[in-house]
């Protein structure tokens, strides 16, 4: 048994303490704004915030995620208008848009820890993130808009 | 809500494709003029390949318009959204902007797959607005007539005394207004206008066409994690499931032990698929799949599974092997595919002929949404949601699988993680429909991971390319031959067809617009071992990279300027008349040649665009350079200038991407930019790093360790665009693909002029090191 945090709401899961906790998002809670791009960590799409902490959640086991908080996009702003969120509207980034939510949880993780971070802070922090549409002068315009006025 | 209607039959198209034929250019395509006969507006209308697309266009306001009693406006999108904005923003702007609606209470409406209602729904061939501009103006401009007859009808007055003015109709005499919500049910009513009644808006009234303001339509619901992608289907009692395919296309299962796989706990069911023999369209590969109560759960099941796998002849493929053989045949004659002059005798009395070969492999789509579909039978209705770029053309096919009617299955259409080609083929589709057949009916979602997406896709083409140039005493190029070897698509419809098939054909290769007096172009013979596909620009990559990366050979042979020496082999403005010199028809683009013609003028205005911009000739530091490429592909031109920067390791880094195209009349600015950045990130990484490689018939690469994408921190640093301004009387013309084809070869351009290093085989990978 696993009790853990989601979007401040709490939850019990008694299943394979093996699954990741992406399969349990999409599968089980059926929240999809977490995405499943690689299942081996490399892609960034399936990003949430662990504890606060940016993770692939396809790389975390439910036994891991045991006692802690997970923070979703569902649930990165109660009305959705975290400054990432206003900035990727702004900038207008996404073309697909099938990355943009780990791209927009990983931002968030950044300023999180560093509000005002450099350009070249922005890209090493975003450089886990594929995106295919290759949307990366945005991501990196929309990311350093959001931090300004953090 | 009162709907302006439901779907009545579509008599405008169907007159149209009857009544034009004589119009019919030596493409045979129909002529969309055809179609607009008697419409009044600031333009004249002009033919398009749109009608002779399977089921044509359908304009009627009645299947793409509702107006509800509260005004809101609901516009239907036919095609598919994959990202280029093209399907659920611009086409529905458009509409809107001709019905002078406030795009703040528009609605956009995602079709199901169903062409007769429609019309031809296959997003590929950048043809979306191309096609679309012309019907989806005369489909928002008769809503609009309407509207305004509707207007006139209730206050008693002549129709030319009213307006359609912003979401309300105002009487000009009195200033008296009713709202689009108000008139909704009066103007659904009323019959669609004659096409002589329906006048189009002067270009100076548009208040979204060609500004580039309106943002894309599901922008909030993709920053919050509300879009539903194909993967995010989730219905009901539903089960996952996925697929054990073979490692090599037409394998089939010799052994299988499920027992271990059947202990994994949530594992319900395992299901043996066979595979279709060749040529298989969009069947699924067969194999073995396991349906689960969840995704990992089926993902266990998989592993448990003891498969032994009859591998079949194509067990034969090897990259290595099959590389040497593409060289080999295009060291030889081979068919011819355009020929102008005599180049046998021009390279015979050439003064010099200069020689270079290149060698492209096969690229996998990776669209970061893997593929997968959801199907579920109830009452003998079936239903699948499918992230497809062929909606109607997938509602047929799956259909046929399961051996129902195309009426008896709706085909809901999903937004896109990305197409690039690889949604055109719905073979995924057909597989949850099947496995929802397995289980009863019940829903099934089968789920594609990245593995098996990069195992089992319908790969780019693998192709060798061979020119020779032939130099008269003064230096100029006299003969040009160019042979080209790689297996067809084509064979995924017909056996083993060899050449290339005209639409490869006609993809930046018979159509090399060079002022040379004796061209030929011949197609050596290449077997299909596996599905190959169309990706993104499809035959233009290898085609562009090539030739622009030969260009910039004998320009530098010559003690040329790449750019001045692009600009003599394009020679002066002039149409090419490729038509003339081609044995198998020409394909431009599906498109009447006489709309969209090879003007030499217009590469040559973006060729000197993005030098301009790019501030081609400047001085730049030790192991810097700047490298140039022009290239037509989906009737667009584009050039690009790359700058880079090589380290003394030989690492790349990208400071500026310059890019310029030439694409009609432009509908969406801000979303060509988008795409045109996009295309420079896809183009690098397929020179850097694209290559899919078969051993023993299988891929080898897995996922994105051994198939790297470009990421942040090497993507281009900056990425400027430049579009050309052309008026509504300017065709438009493709946009999401034509950015691809000239990347690499600027981007190989540039690394010689910075390194003396040129690359003539794809990807880049460590030749720099």
């Amino acid at each position: 048994m696993a009790n853990l945090q989601v979007n401040g709401q709490a939850r019990a899961y008694d299943g394979d303490p093996s699954m990741p906790l992406l399969w349990y998002l999409r599968d089980e809670l059926a929240m999809t704004g977490t995405k499943f791009g690689c299942g081996v960590g490399l892609c960034g799409v399936c990003t949430v915030h662990l504890n606060g902490e940016a993770v692939r959640s396809c790389q975390v086991q439910m036994s891991e995620a045991a006692g802690k908080s997970v923070t979703t996009i569902e649930g990165l702003h109660p009305k959705h208008e975290h400054p990432v969120q206003v900035a990727w509207r702004d900038v207008g980034v996404p073309q697909c848009g099938y990355c943009q939510t780990g791209q927009i949880m990983n931002a968030a993780a950044l300023l999180a820890k560093k509000p005002a971070p450099t350009d070249a802070e922005i890209t090493a922090a975003m450089a886990g993130n594929l995106c295919r549409c290759g949307c990366y002068q945005r991501i990196h315009a929309a990311v350093r808009a959001a931090g300004k006025g953090a | 809500m009162t709907e302006l209607h439901t779907h009545s039959k579509i008599a405008i198209a169907n007159v149209s494709r009857r009544g034009l034929l004589k119009g019919v250019a030596a493409t045979g395509s129909l002529v969309l003029v055809a179609q607009l006969p008697g419409v009044k507006g600031a333009f004249a209308a002009y033919p398009t390949g749109a009608q002779s697309m399977p089921n044509g266009v359908v304009t009627n306001p009645k299947v793409f318009v509702s107006i509800g009693g509260d005004g809101i406006v609901n516009i239907v999108a036919a095609r598919a959204e994959m990202g280029n904005g093209a399907a659920r923003t611009a086409l529905p702007m458009i509409v809107a902007d001709e019905l002078d609606a406030d795009w703040a209470r528009v609605r956009v409406v995602q079709s199901p797959g169903d062409e007769k209602t429609y019309g031809n729904q296959d997003t590929d061939g950048s043809r979306s607005v191309r096609h679309f501009i012309q019907p989806m103006r005369q489909c928002g401009a008769a809503a609009r007539k309407m509207l305004e007859q509707a207007a006139a009808k209730k206050w008693g007055v002549p129709e030319g005394e009213v307006e359609a003015q912003l979401h309300e109709v105002v009487h000009k005499p009195t200033g008296r207004k009713l709202g689009y919500g108000e008139l909704a049910a009066d103007a659904a009513a009323l019959p669609v206008p004659a096409d002589d009644q329906i006048k189009l808006k002067d270009a100076s009234a548009f208040r979204y066409i060609g500004k580039g303001t309106v943002r894309i339509t599901d922008i909030v619901d993709i920053t919050t994690g509300k879009a539903t992608y194909g993967q995010d289907v989730v219905l009901p009692g539903m089960k996952f499931a996925v697929v054990a395919r073979p490692p090599v296309v037409g394998g089939k299962v010799a052994s299988l032990d499920t027992s271990a796989a059947m202990k994994v706990p949530g594992v319900e069911k395992i299901v043996t698929l066979e595979p279709r023999p060749a040529p298989a369209k969009f069947a699924p590969l067969g194999g073995v799949a396991v349906i689960a109560k969840n995704t990992w759960a089926a993902l266990k099941g998989r592993e448990a599974l003891k498969i032994t796998w009859d591998d079949g002849p194509n067990k034969v493929y090897d990259s290595k092997a099959y590389k040497a053989e593409l060289e080999a045949s295009v060291k030889k004659p081979g068919k011819v595919e355009r020929n102008e002059g005599d180049v046998d005798q021009a390279l015979a009395a050439a003064a010099k002929v200069i020689t270079a070969e290149y060698y492209a492999p096969h690229i996998a789509h990776a669209t970061m949404e893997p593929p997968a579909a959801t199907a579920r039978m109830q009452g003998g209705k079936w239903e699948v949601w499918a992230p497809v770029q062929s909606p109607g053309g997938t509602r047929d096919d799956v259909a046929a699988a399961v051996g129902v009617k195309p009426e008896e299955l709706t085909l809901h259409t999903t937004l896109l993680g990305g197409g690039f080609g690889r949604k055109s083929k719905c073979d995924f589709a057909i597989e949850a429909a099947l496995l929802s057949k397995e289980m009863g009916g019940a829903p099934v979602k089968v789920v594609w991971t990245r593995e098996d997406d990069l195992r089992h896709g319908f790969y780019h083409t693998v192709t060798a390319e061979r020119f020779e140039a032939g130099l008269d005493a003064t230096n100029k190029v006299i003969a040009w031959r160019h042979r080209s070897a790689a297996p067809s698509f084509m064979a995924n419809f017909v056996p083993d067809p060899k050449h290339p098939g005209n639409i490869e054909l006609g993809m930046g290769w018979v159509d090399t617009p060079f002022n040379v007096p004796n061209i030929r172009m011949e197609s050596g013979e290449a077997q299909s071992h596996v599905r190959v596909g169309w990706f993104r620009s499809v035959n233009n990559v290898a085609h562009a990279w090539s030739i622009q990366s030969f260009i910039a050979e004998l320009a530098h042979q010559l003690g040329k300027d790449p750019k001045e020496f692009l600009l003599e082999m394009i020679g002066p403005p002039r149409i090419v008349d490729v038509a003339k010199s081609v044995t198998t028809p020409w394909w431009d683009y599906g498109e009447p040649a006489q709309t969209y013609p090879v003007d030499t003028g217009r590469l040559r205005r973006v060729a000197e665009l993005a030098a301009e911009k790019a501030e081609w000739g400047k001085q730049l530091p030790k192991g810097q350079g700047l490298g140039i490429a022009a290239h037509r592909s989906f009737v667009s031109y584009i050039a690009t200038v790359v700058h880079v920067e090589v380290s003394d390791k030989g690492a790349i880094s990208i400071p500026r991407v310059d890019t310029a195209i030439d694409c009609g009349f432009c509908v969406h600015p801000e979303r060509v930019r988008s795409q045109l950045e996009g295309a420079a990130v896809m183009g690098l990484t397929l020179a850097k790093y694209g290559e899919i490689s078969f051993k023993n018939g299988a891929v080898e690469q897995s996922n994105f360790n051994d198939y790297q994408l470009v990421r942040i921190d090497e993507s281009p640093k900056q990425t400027r665009v430049y579009i050309v301004d052309n008026g509504i009387e300017v065709p438009a013309s493709g946009v999401g693909e034509p950015g691809v084809p000239p990347f690499a070869p600027a981007l190989c351009n540039a690394i010689f002029a910075a390194t003396g290093k040129r690359i003539r085989r794809l990807p880049i990978g460590d030749q720099l090191a």
